[in-house]
């Protein structure tokens, strides 16, 4: 095993007690807030609907407060602390100049019902990263607005309902490959329309032939991640949108796999339509423990029109206002979507240039290769192909050997210090364990990954037991998420249930 | 600069490993025909100055000290230095949705705790873990009624953000769902009973869009007369002034989170916060936070009732939304636990003294007019005798930014502008800027 020194996350100052919450360190009277006197009159308000008493929120002071949440924090794993190889999360490292970025006061502080004219430069930066965005997918024009992947898919399907409903054309499913993200056939239905799946072949790829089979006039459009969600790419993907396009369906990228393609082939050359890409993974802006993300959607020049808006434009004058596209979806979030994040991602875009995105790729798909090629030996790699910036390994072979299963694995990987990957999906493989090493990891990191790996293979044999119940360094081991659904407990009034 | 460690040496070694010559051959079995032989287009590489440099230029071109008096949602409140502290703890920000319990219990506590805090001032038994923002929790409150009552048509009042009711139409109208607006009069929603139905909810915002306090009753008994869900689109930090939309009879409170621990930052990130009652629970979008305990009888946090999200229910999910906003969730709970129920509170009633300060000061100006004789909280409307769009831009050469101006939200308010008010404008501030509207009036 692995040096015992390195816990995954809690720190030994801690300990293994739980925290307490916040309000069980509630104490009547105590108090962290402090303002100035009112300076206006303060009569009595004598407002409708008032309140009959004080908002039932926890008493602490901000001594305790403080020592509170550092305390929790100790008990969490992020990139800053290790390696983080959770597939098709691209968990690279967070440059902190980016950080630094988003806290500047000149943008921090800005109201987004600021008039355009005062906050030129907040919308020159949505136009420099829209073009950035555009010059790697290969696309026209893009919107910042969506706030995250997710809305980034429904925005690309009401884009292609919209599209659907001016030619007049009552369109009712869209294809998405069995290997999706359960995102995609959730967009799908949310956007109005029914999710078909197509199967994949035994190299892990779209069945083309089936495909072309489900090709008809009822077809929107094809929802597909390239490289897939098993890390490899779609080969034949020129065909497949030359097959959508034939029925005047279109085709939509998922960028969750935007990382292993920079500078190396583009979305819109590949014969997509819609491009939503995720900032928080691509450009290397911070998770946040799921969120804030961005998830722009760009398109080709004929879908520019469907964009939600307003969306920047340069002006006659020189300067950027607001615009509303001429036959807009209209409005997917309350302001100009997660601005901050996008001011992160132009930073790490400009920082990085056309050469240092292209190495992104490179060294990318460079770590996910040398990994896989390490860990082939322990593990099956179901698919003959190459992969790209993640793999897919499979535990079926251990599992039927020792009874230790991904999970057991992926949990006896946290005592190494290593995040868990991706496990159970893609849903296409058994035993799936989804791993992305990212660039930004050394060769000594991944070759640590590896070494690990191939110990807890061999411990599965020689220890199966000991995997069963791994973690066993970790601050709380395998919690009961049976229980926690029959007893729901989701916030501290509730009552915990006793079995 | 790349951020990524290799040397060449290493890149060789590796290539090696694998049995590639060159770097491009990572790329070999890609078609030829779409692969670019070109380097992108793109400006850079910068160094890190002159990403700093580059940044502050883009920023000198922002007017952002301006004294804010502009709402609508995203506010101006004071942001005690202790939330950015901790929210910026490294385990907080670069760590993603706590997919592995044993190591992110740091996140998922605090989410627990955000639920429970954001559950007591809604006045409502469970909270989810966030959403996007107020206007796209109004959108997932709307699926949510839609998915409870089997029913396709929603009430909308015409008081609600028009944020949230462009955001409505725009996700209506691919699932069949008819919305029906019900007006204003004076200042505040006159529902239509006889309006077509039956609606799957009746959806408000409290205090509404300009500032007025809406009637409870008239919404909620309205929505379950006819066996809709009532919901609410909340202002956080009146709740310690106002009555909870939870003792007030409300399904579905949700709220734009923004004031509670994040800065305006151009509208985003913020937070979406979503609130209801304990039978609608399995109707929650988005992550949700429960307590359990582990192998060892040790309590500890999880993700549960994890059934309902897009992952494991794919096309049947009644909800898409994965990444969210967490470490905006984790900001808020920490103002929350700030404030505590004091805080909370004297937020709501300064802000709200300071506001009818300065409407009586606004009111005595020649020309203008407090728009609406109903009560507000601490954003109200005036009309003014010149186009406000001019008086914003003319304010602004002033130091403030004067509201938010109505005429293209109720062009029924053509010389309408919307100011807000916090507990953080001082009287000084009040008075000045009281003395820079009534000159710039004058110039015309």
């Amino acid at each position: 095993m692995a040096d015992p020194a390195g816990p995954a996350a809690s720190s030994p100052l801690v300990g293994a007690a739980a925290e307490p919450t916040l309000r069980d360190l509630s104490v009547a009277g105590r108090r962290a807030w402090s303002f100035p006197e009112l300076d206006v009159p303060g009569a009595a308000l004598d407002l409708p609907e008032a309140a009959a008493e004080l908002p039932a929120l926890p008493e602490v002071g901000e001594r305790d407060l403080v020592a509170h949440i550092n305390r929790l924090a100790q008990r969490n794993f992020a990139v800053d602390i290790g390696a983080y190889p959770l597939g098709s999360c691209t968990m690279k490292y967070n440059p902190k100049i980016c950080d630094w970025a988003a806290e500047h006061p000149d943008f921090r502080d800005l109201h987004p019902g600021t008039p355009a004219h005062s906050v030129q430069g907040a919308l020159e930066v949505l136009l420099a990263a829209e073009e950035v965005l555009c010059e790697i997918t290969g696309m026209e024009r893009a919107s910042f607005q969506p706030p995250a992947g997710a809305s980034g898919e429904i925005t690309g399907l009401l884009i292609m309902r919209a599209y659907h409903q001016e030619r007049g054309r009552q369109r009712t499913k869209v294809l998405i490959p069995d290997s999706a993200h359960g995102t995609n056939p959730a967009s799908v239905s949310l956007a109005g329309y029914r999710a078909v799946q197509v199967p994949s072949n035994e190299h892990g790829l779209v069945d083309i032939d089936a495909l072309e089979a489900m090709i008809d006039d009822d077809v929107a459009g094809l929802m597909l991640t390239n490289p897939n969600t098993v890390g490899l790419f779609e080969e034949d993907i020129v065909q497949m949108a030359e097959l959508v396009h034939a029925v005047d369906g279109l085709v939509y990228y998922d960028g969750a796999n935007l990382n292993a393609i920079l500078g190396v082939v583009r979305p819109g050359d590949m014969g997509f339509d819609i491009v939503h890409s995720n900032l928080h993974k691509t450009f290397a802006t911070p998770h946040g423990g799921g969120g804030p993300g961005s998830g722009p959607v760009a398109v080709t020049g004929r879908l520019a029109p469907y964009l939600p808006g307003p969306m920047p434009e340069r002006l006659d004058d020189g300067s950027v206002g607001w615009v509303m596209p001429s036959a807009s979806i209209g409005r997917v979030h309350g302001n100009h979507g997660n601005f901050l994040v996008v001011l992160r991602a132009l930073t790490y875009m400009r920082a990085l240039g056309g050469t240092g995105l292209r190495r992104v790729a490179e060294r990318a798909v460079l770590n996910a290769r040398y990994l896989a090629h390490m860990l082939s030996a322990a593990y099956d790699i179901p698919y003959d192909k190459p992969c790209m910036h993640e793999f897919v390994a499979s535990a079926k072979r251990i599992k039927n050997e020792t009874g230790v299963r991904a999970m057991d694995l992926a949990k006896a990987l946290l005592d190494h210090g290593i995040h868990a990957p991706t496990m159970y999906f893609p849903l296409i493989v058994d035993e799936a364990l989804m791993i992305e090493p990212t660039e930004t990891e050394s060769p000594e990191t991944v070759e640590a990954m590896a070494a690990a790996f191939a110990d807890l293979a061999v411990a599965a044999r020689t220890s199966p037991e000991e995997l069963h119940e791994a973690p066993h360094r970790t601050p709380v081991r395998r919690p009961d998420e049976a229980r926690a659904a029959r007893h729901l407990v989701v916030t501290w009034s509730m009552e915990d249930g006793d079995d | 600069m790349d951020f990524t460690p290799h040397t060449e040496a290493d890149v060789e070694r590796m290539l090696g490993a694998i049995g590639l010559a060159d770097i491009d051959d990572l790329f070999a079995h890609l078609p030829a025909t779409v692969r670019i032989d070109r380097p992108l287009r793109l400006p850079g590489p910068l160094s890190e100055p002159e990403v700093i440099e580059m940044v502050d230029a883009y920023g000198a071109k922002n007017r952002s000290r301006l004294v804010c008096f502009a709402g609508g949602g995203i506010y101006d409140h004071y942001l005690p230095p202790v939330v950015r502290t901790l929210t910026m703890r490294p385990e907080f920000v670069t760590a993603y949705t706590p997919y592995q319990p044993e190591v992110s219990q740091g996140v998922l506590q605090v989410l627990f705790e955000f639920q429970s805090m954001v559950a007591a001032i809604m006045g409502l038994d469970v909270a989810n873990a966030s959403l996007y923002d107020g206007v796209t929790a109004v959108v997932e409150a709307m699926n949510m009624a839609v998915a409870a009552t089997g029913r396709d048509v929603v009430w909308v009042s015409r008081g609600l953000s028009p944020r949230a009711r462009e955001a409505l139409a725009t996700f209506a109208s691919a699932r069949g769902i008819d919305l029906v607006e019900h007006p204003m009069v004076g200042g505040r929603t006159a529902w239509d009973a006889a309006a077509a139905g039956p609606p799957a909810a009746v959806i408000f915002g409290q205090p509404n869009y300009l500032g007025i306090i809406e009637d409870y009753a008239a919404a909620t008994d309205l929505a379950h007369g006819t066996g809709a869900l009532s919901v609410a689109l909340v202002d956080p930090m009146t709740l310690g002034v106002l009555r909870t939309p939870g003792s007030a009879g409300v399904d579905i409170a949700v709220a734009e989170g923004q004031p509670l621990g994040n800065p305006r930052s151009f509208g985003g990130p913020v937070v979406g916060l979503l609130a209801t009652k304990l039978d609608q629970v399995r109707r929650i979008p988005g992550r949700l936070i429960g307590r359990t305990v582990d192998g060892d009888g040790q309590t500890a946090y999880v993700m549960t009732l994890r059934t309902r999200e897009q992952d494991i229910r794919r096309e049947k999910a009644s909800s898409n939304i994965c990444t969210n906003q967490s470490l905006n969730a984790v900001a808020a709970a920490v103002h929350l636990a700030w404030l505590g129920p004091g805080g909370l509170a004297e937020v709501g009633r300064q802000s709200a003294a300071k506001a009818r300060y300065l409407a009586k000061r606004l009111g005595q100006l020649p020309g203008v007019t407090v728009a609406v004789e109903a009560p507000f909280v601490r954003e109200f409307p005036v009309l003014l005798p010149v186009d406000p769009a001019r008086v914003v831009a003319a304010m602004a050469d002033r130091g403030f930014l004067a509201g938010l101006p109505l005429a293209g939200d109720y062009p029924e308010f053509p010389g309408g502008l919307l100011v807000a008010v916090t507990e953080r404008r001082t009287r000084r501030q009040l008075d000045g800027f009281a003395d820079a509207l009534k000159e710039v009036i004058a110039d015309g």
